[in-house]
């Protein structure tokens, strides 16, 4: 499955999902290994937990004053001679990136792996334009390979199996590869060498901004990264408003718990630091810098519900914990950002009637939330997006009165117990040795994998008044 | 030490679905000295609506429930999630501000019953009712919610006549979720499925869980599977005598 039909519901989605074996293969193969590298990662390190409060008291005083980091960053890129462009939309984005490349008379744009930019759609908007995207992230490029989209914000390759990248690998060079990750990312590096000396663009994202220095940081385990922002002539980098952060003391916060939190490593391979242009005297850089400023919706979060979603680091722990998530995977959500995270971002950028069904896509178990290195309150969130979602009569109908009539059945409890004695009576043709195995209409729902209890002979109700004669003197 | 007067909310599953554990806590609450009480015309906790969004309607369950249990000196809950509604949502549900005091101090005073047993009765020693090997899963919200992993395996580690073994990832989800499970039954099956698996490759004849929500879940999905594996609730494998 490469990309999710939105016209199929949500659950007939995550049912086909279920029905790919390589993909639940290779999906708990991955959540599990990363779920237990995440676990000793942190296991190893006392002090994270302090950090995470830590990271999370940055983020959130950051945005208190978000105005002022942005202008200070702003400051110092420009003071390092960069440029910085605001898009208040993903439309404006790609237009400012498409007038950048034009400029620069670019036929080839090499790219490091970025959210950001698959959020904005930027990569349909270059090929329309004639320039070609190539995507050097070892996951990125597998599914460049494949026309698919990412289906985990760090993995986004997750969803394939090393036979299914071989194969793949296969068809594209029309000779048999072995499915060897060793082998396939050698082949993949081959690839790359060419583009990263042939492209006139580099395009990243940016996993922080630095305001007080102007500084962009990629965090990266291939080198591509470092290939993307030194190598092409111009560099465009593309972030989150709410990615900035004051300092380097604080960046260390978070690089401290990100690389854990999202693959267990004490750090990752690479952190790239970029200030701007190349300067005279230095050897690399590229001659141009430009930093592309997005909101897209999360300006209006500042003081909305979904507020704390702009703490996300985009680490993928709560992704990979979900039970949900580890079900169905990413491409069946349907939207850019998969998982727990990506109901709220996916509510964020697109609004509450684009989560209605995923608002439920999950248990509420709240493995989301404590697996996330700045403690991002997802459940309540969630909860949240539900109320709205009924609230605002976008709920369907009948769902709607089903909930309303209970709520009326558990403030009346003389109803609420003649209830019980109605559904007593009404299960009686489906009841065996206390349990009913199967149940018409929606009921279904419930019975076709699991024995449903019978409603008991007598309720506790029924039961407290001979239970109470039995208290001790 | 005076006797400590004790209030059951037996919830609506509790209830409805598994009145033998209600009756199993009472039983066991007075053998341990507790006066035990059933405020009357107790129905749901609201968490099912809470949850689904409609907070309108819970506020208005929330509100008489907080009025039924005002003069309770302990409220005692079977299921941690629903001890986690009323002591985590109920304050920031209440309106009134005379509501809202009465739901802070109900809030304080409502246990989850291996809560209850071992941290405020201090009662950790119990004989089982059964014999054989038990595992225990741990129920999202008592974990997570309530951040309770102990009380429960204290119990069942020192429990007489039974061994406890730890269930390989006890404290993942069962896939229940209130109305998930019906919303994505395919997605709420194959998680159970899942499950269910680590619960048989323990050997375990008994599943201990201390939500009914969970129980209903495992249970349903046992039998279905007609394991011999039971799933039972905490309350039903203490005998309430021993030390």
């Amino acid at each position: 499955m490469s990309q999710a039909d939105l016209s199929v519901p949500f659950r007939q989605r995550a049912g086909s999902a279920m029905k790919d074996a390589f993909l639940q293969e290779a999906l708990t193969i991955a959540t599990t290994k990363f779920i237990g590298l995440r676990r000793e990662a942190f296991g190893d390190f006392p002090e994270g937990e302090k950090l995470r409060d830590v990271a999370r008291e940055i983020k959130e005083a950051t945005l208190q004053h978000l105005d002022r980091y942005l202008e200070q960053l702003i400051d110092n890129v420009e003071r390092l001679g960069g440029k910085v462009h605001f898009a208040s939309t993903a439309a404006e984005a790609r237009g400012v990136i498409l007038e950048i490349a034009r400029q620069a008379g670019a036929r080839m744009a090499v790219k490091s792996k970025s959210m950001a930019t698959e959020e904005i759609h930027l990569n349909e908007a270059l090929e329309q334009a004639g320039i070609t995207p190539v995507e050097t992230d070892l996951g990125e490029y597998i599914i460049q390979l494949a026309h698919e989209r990412p289906s985990h914000i760090i993995a986004p390759a997750i969803h394939k199996t090393k036979g299914q990248v071989a194969d793949l690998f296969s068809k594209e060079l029309r000779r048999t590869v072995a499915a060897d990750p060793e082998v396939l990312t050698k082949i993949a590096r081959g690839e790359l060498r060419e583009k990263f000396l042939q492209a006139d663009l580099g395009i990243t994202g940016a996993n922080f901004a630095i305001a007080d220095t102007g500084t962009i940081v990629l965090v990266t385990n291939e080198g591509n990264g470092r290939m993307v922002t030194s190598l092409p002539r111009v560099h465009v980098a593309v972030m989150g408003v709410e990615k900035v952060v004051p300092s380097m003391t604080d960046l260390m916060v978070f690089l401290a718990i990100l690389a854990k939190s999202a693959t267990g490593q004490k750090l990752s391979v690479y952190t790239t630091l970029v200030q701007g242009p190349r300067r005279a005297g230095e050897l690399e850089g590229p001659e141009e810098f430009h930093l592309v400023v997005l909101d897209n919706g999360r300006v209006d979060q500042l003081a909305g519900p979904l507020r704390e979603a702009l703490d996300c680091l985009r680490c993928g722990a709560c992704l990979n914990v979900c039970p949900v998530y580890r079900q169905i995977g990413g491409h069946a959500y349907g939207h850019t950002y998969p998982g727990p995270i990506g109901i709220l971002l996916t509510a964020m950028l697109s609004g509450p009637a684009s989560v209605k069904e995923l608002a439920h896509a999950s248990s509420l178990c709240g493995a989301c939330a404590e697996a996330c290195p700045v403690r991002i309150d997802i459940p309540r969130m969630l909860i949240e997006l539900r109320r709205e979602v009924d609230e605002t009569k976008i709920a369907p109908r009948t769902e709607r009165a089903v909930f309303k009539a209970f709520g009326r059945l558990l403030t009346r409890p003389v109803l609420y117990r003649l209830a019980a004695r109605i559904a007593r009576l009404l299960q009686r043709p489906f009841v065996r040795d206390g349990a009913i195995r199967s149940l018409p209409l929606f009921f279904g729902d419930w019975t076709r994998t699991r024995d449903l209890p019978a409603v008991a002979p007598r309720t506790f109700h029924e039961r407290w008044k001979e239970l109470a004669r039995e208290a001790p003197p | 030490m005076t006797a400590p007067r004790v209030a059951l909310m037996v919830t609506c599953l509790g209830d409805v679905f598994f009145p033998e554990v209600g009756v199993s806590i009472v039983r066991l609450l007075r053998r341990l000295g507790a006066t035990v009480e059933f405020p009357p015309g107790q129905t749901c906790c609201g968490l099912p609506l809470f949850n689904s969004g409609y907070h309108t309607e819970a506020r208005a369950v929330a509100a008489r429930t907080v009025a039924l249990f005002r003069d309770a000196d302990n409220v005692v809950v079977p299921s941690g999630s629903c001890a986690w509604m009323v002591k985590h949502e109920y304050p920031g549900l209440m309106q009134d501000p005379a509501l809202k005091k009465d739901a802070l101090r109900l809030s304080g005073r409502t246990y989850e019953l291996s809560q209850f047993l071992v941290k405020v009765l201090g009662r950790r020693g119990f004989r089982a009712t059964v014999g054989g090997r038990v595992t225990y899963h741990d129920s999202c919200h008592l974990l997570r919610g309530l951040h309770e992993a102990e009380s429960p395996r204290e119990i069942l580690r020192n429990l007489e006549g039974v061994e406890f073994v730890e269930l390989p990832g006890a404290d993942e989800c069962c896939g229940f979720g209130g109305s998930f499970a019906v919303r994505l039954p395919e997605v709420s099956s194959q998680i159970l499925a899942k499950k269910l698996e680590n619960v048989e490759a323990t050997g375990a004849a008994c599943l201990v869980a201390c939500d009914a929500g969970c129980l209903m879940q495992m249970g349903g999905g046992l039998r279905r599977r007609r394991s011999r594996v039971r799933a039972v609730h905490l309350a039903e494998l203490l005998d309430g005598g021993g030390a």
